[in-house]
């Protein structure tokens, strides 16, 4: 049933129109061969080939976006249950929830600290990316529609935790243009919930007692016609919920059983209660195993800096390394009298090696050069790190900046200290030990022996 | 139509690996599901937590972990205390002051350090080296003769020293072996095989894959893990069926958001809740890839970790 490129290739209107967001239309098809993306995106499909090839092509898990403008994401379209078998394609998003039970007063502190937390890492803005709004029992309309501005006016995806219908649509006439999530169907109210988000055009979130009732209810609500669904796959425990979120992703992937074929809700505020340290480690956990939108209690530096981190690196993709940007980095209070440490822009030998200089205590300027991305060795191999390079970024980029004329090169490149001093007249240059870990001692001698 | 569930069963398991010996005594492996799914199969034995404490005492520590040492001036002291720590499986000793290039203490000075510790407590021992490799070769089966009888699993055995701390360990003293490896399956499954031709049996050994800190190349750790279990379940490859262990801390508390104090990165917040956060999130990503134990510092990470795995398993 699975087709090859090339038959689809024959389908489509070969133009290389670039609308599709590929270079050509062979990348096109290569691409949804693998499952990668829809036959949908290609705007000049003709409507049988469309219905040959759909559901033929169909990706075994359906990439549904939520939020609008710069806050869409796209959930789910993940193809393979472990990274190292392909990739990870959609990030998990945090969201930050809030309850109608909660003081008013807390609630707002509560979307005050959500943008609290946003920085740079490896080219990647992290941030809260949702808030969850969550009617809690018997909580009027009025109520929850005034939480659910408060909510909005952050700026963030909104995910509208509600059961009742007409609450759900007072909710959605404030803020559908944002497109929400719904998560509010279940089996009692499935057929009105769907048409409650089908009218909004949002995003509707599904939750069942347990995985029976969840499948029953999104085989229904398919069959009615939408398809634009996530699961909630929070359960009464941890290790319930972590049984639902692992069958349903391995259903959908695994099995082939496309009713479970849709980006998950965790909600690990429920699970966790008050306990921040228990929503970190869930936090950490569901990101590993498959939670599309994970539900936090809240977010701070403390919380977010392990587990972007975390996500950063599990949902990097293995086949383009992962770089920091070129430049001097300054470390320890250095100034442009300190001595300069150069190495490549690889992220982990950026990482490892930064972490060392900074455990030295000495002031060095870590200057980083372009070097595709590629640890030491290979991109020395690949010519990407040679005496040419590194005497070209230093004339362009360094010379101007900082005053020290003493250069440490990696210890596994120390070959190019020749070329390095005849390229840069006026450099001293020093090779540094062959690990990063001597780094530290490398320095305290270099300290006793007065040469910093 | 009910929703068709489809187990994964494996007819082969991850081994079991005992340390410690008396009412104490551990067991780690065991299970012939992936880590933590329950509603496959049998787990086995559940993940174990261990405390680190180190020959050095308490290195640049933050209030919480000093609070809780508090009027310890020992190793043997520090090692009671740890072992009373709500959720404490075992007992990790680290031996960093015998790096040649840190404190440089002798053979001699450790051992006694060794003993006493050992005398001290009945939790399960990990012993763990000065990660310098010439000086583990020397020091590792000295520890090894020194707690004869106590089961103590020896951190670690690398490619360039698994022959001597190998077959001290595994051989002449009947301890277990950890094999470190640096986050390559392929790494592991030589360094087991070499150590499996000394002659130490299969159930004496334990891994140590290599870690790192989430968001520090984390992506290795989770792909070797995945994979060696993988191998070692569905393929039922023997050579690569040990359990895992993964000393957490040694690396949490070495990166700049568990060091930095409030004063230089103020819009971080309390160092101590990063450090906490670092070691509980970086524990509980180790576990969901395959660990069998970790390695924890703070009380408040070791308790969380043990209640996680409570609720989990």
């Amino acid at each position: 049933m699975a087709l090859n490129g090339i038959q689809i290739f024959k389908l489509t209107p070969k133009k290389n129109c670039k609308e599709c967001g590929c270079p050509t239309c062979m990348a096109f098809s290569m691409k949804v061969a693998q499952g990668a993306l829809e036959l949908s995106k290609c705007p000049y499909m003709s409507q049988e080939a469309l219905d040959s090839l759909s559901e033929a092509t169909a990706p075994p898990m359906k990439s549904i976006k939520v939020g609008a403008g710069d806050n869409e994401y796209t959930l789910g379209g993940e193809t393979v249950l472990y990274r190292h078998e392909k990739t990870f394609v959609s990030k998990t998003r945090y969201a930050v929830s809030v309850c109608t039970d909660m003081a008013d007063d807390a609630a707002e502190a509560k979307l005050a600290e959500v943008s609290k937390v946003d920085y740079e890492r490896i080219g990647e803005q992290m941030k809260v990316e949702m808030v969850y709004v969550n009617c809690g029992s018997g909580a009027s309309a009025d109520k929850y529609v005034e939480l659910v501005k408060k909510a909005a006016a952050t700026g963030r995806t909104l995910v509208l935790g509600v059961k009742d219908v007409e609450i759900a649509k007072a909710a959605l006439e404030v803020c559908k243009d944002g497109k929400p999530v719904l998560n509010g169907a279940d089996a009692s109210n499935y057929a009105e919930m769907s048409k409650v988000a089908t009218d909004a055009g949002v995003v509707l979130g599904v939750s069942g007692a347990n995985l029976d009732e969840l499948y029953d209810t999104v085989a229904a609500l398919e069959k009615s016609g939408n398809k634009n669904l996530v699961l909630d796959t929070t359960g009464a425990t941890i290790k319930e919920t972590f049984a639902n979120t692992v069958e349903v992703r391995r259903a959908a992937l695994k099995n082939e059983d496309r009713t479970f074929g849709y980006p998950s809700i965790v909600n690990v505020s429920r699970l966790a209660r008050d306990d921040r340290h228990m929503a970190q480690a869930l936090a950490s956990v569901f990101t590993m195993k498959y939670g599309s939108i994970v539900v936090l209690p809240g977010m701070d530096y403390a919380d977010a800096l392990p587990l972007y981190g975390l996500r950063q690196n599990l949902f990097t993709d293995p086949q383009k390394p992962m770089k920091v940007a070129p430049g001097v980095y300054p470390l320890n209070g250095a100034d442009e009298n300190s001595i300069i440490v150069t190495t490549v822009d690889f992220a982990l030998t950026y990482f490892v090696v930064s972490g060392e200089l900074e455990r030295s205590g000495v002031p060095i300027n870590l200057v980083i050069n372009d070097a595709g991305g590629l640890s030491v060795l290979t991109s020395w191999a690949a010519g990407k790190f040679s005496s040419g390079s590194i005497a070209k970024f230093f004339k362009e980029e360094v010379e101007g900046k900082l005053k020290c004329r003493k250069m440490i090169i990696p210890g596994k490149v120390a070959v190019l200290k020749g070329d390095l001093e005849s390229k840069l007249p006026g450099w001293e240059i020093i090779v540094a030990p062959r690990e990063a870990v001597e780094l530290v001692k490398f320095f305290k001698d270099m300290q006793a022996n007065g040469e910093l | 139509m009910p929703f068709n569930r489809k187990p994964q069963k494996f007819n082969a398991s991850i081994r079991e690996v005992e340390i410690g010996v008396g009412e104490k005594a551990i067991k780690i492996g065991g299970e012939n599901v992936f880590p933590f799914y329950t509603f496959d199969g049998d787990l086995g034995n559940t993940p174990k937590v261990g405390v680190e404490i180190s020959d050095l005492g308490l290195d640049n520590p933050v209030p919480g972990i000093s609070a809780y040492y508090e009027g310890c001036t020992t190793a043997a002291e520090m090692a009671k205390k740890a072992a009373e720590m709500e959720g404490a499986d075992f007992l990790a000793l680290s031996l960093e002051g015998g790096d040649p290039n840190g404190a440089n203490k002798s053979v001699d000075e450790l051992i006694a350090v060794v003993k006493e510790v050992a005398e001290a407590v009945d939790l399960p021992l990990v012993v763990e080296g000065s990660k310098n490799v010439e000086k583990d070769s020397e020091l590792l089966p000295k520890v090894a003769e020194a707690l004869q009888g106590k089961n103590v699993l020896i951190l670690s055995a690398k490619e360039e020293n698994y022959k001597a701390i190998g077959a001290a360990a595994g051989l002449a003293y009947n301890q277990k072996v950890g094999a470190e490896s640096a986050v390559d399956i392929n790494l592991a499954k030589q360094l087991n095989v070499v150590t499996t031709q000394l002659g130490v049996k299969p159930e004496s050994i334990v891994m140590n894959v290599g870690t790192a800190t989430a968001g520090y190349g984390y992506e290795y750790v989770v792909s070797t893990m995945d994979r060696i279990k993988a191998a070692a379940l569905s393929q039922s490859d023997a050579t690569l069926q040990m359990p895992i262990i993964t000393p957490v801390s040694a690396e949490t508390w070495g990166v700049k958001e568990s060091i930095s104090e409030e004063a230089d990165a103020p819009e971080w917040g309390s160092r101590e809740e990063r450090a906490i956060a670092m070691e509980i999130e970086t524990a509980a990503a180790d576990l969901m890839a395959g660990s069998n134990a970790v390695i924890l510092r703070h009380p408040q990470s070791v308790a969380t970790i043990a209640k996680m795995i409570k609720e989990l398993a």
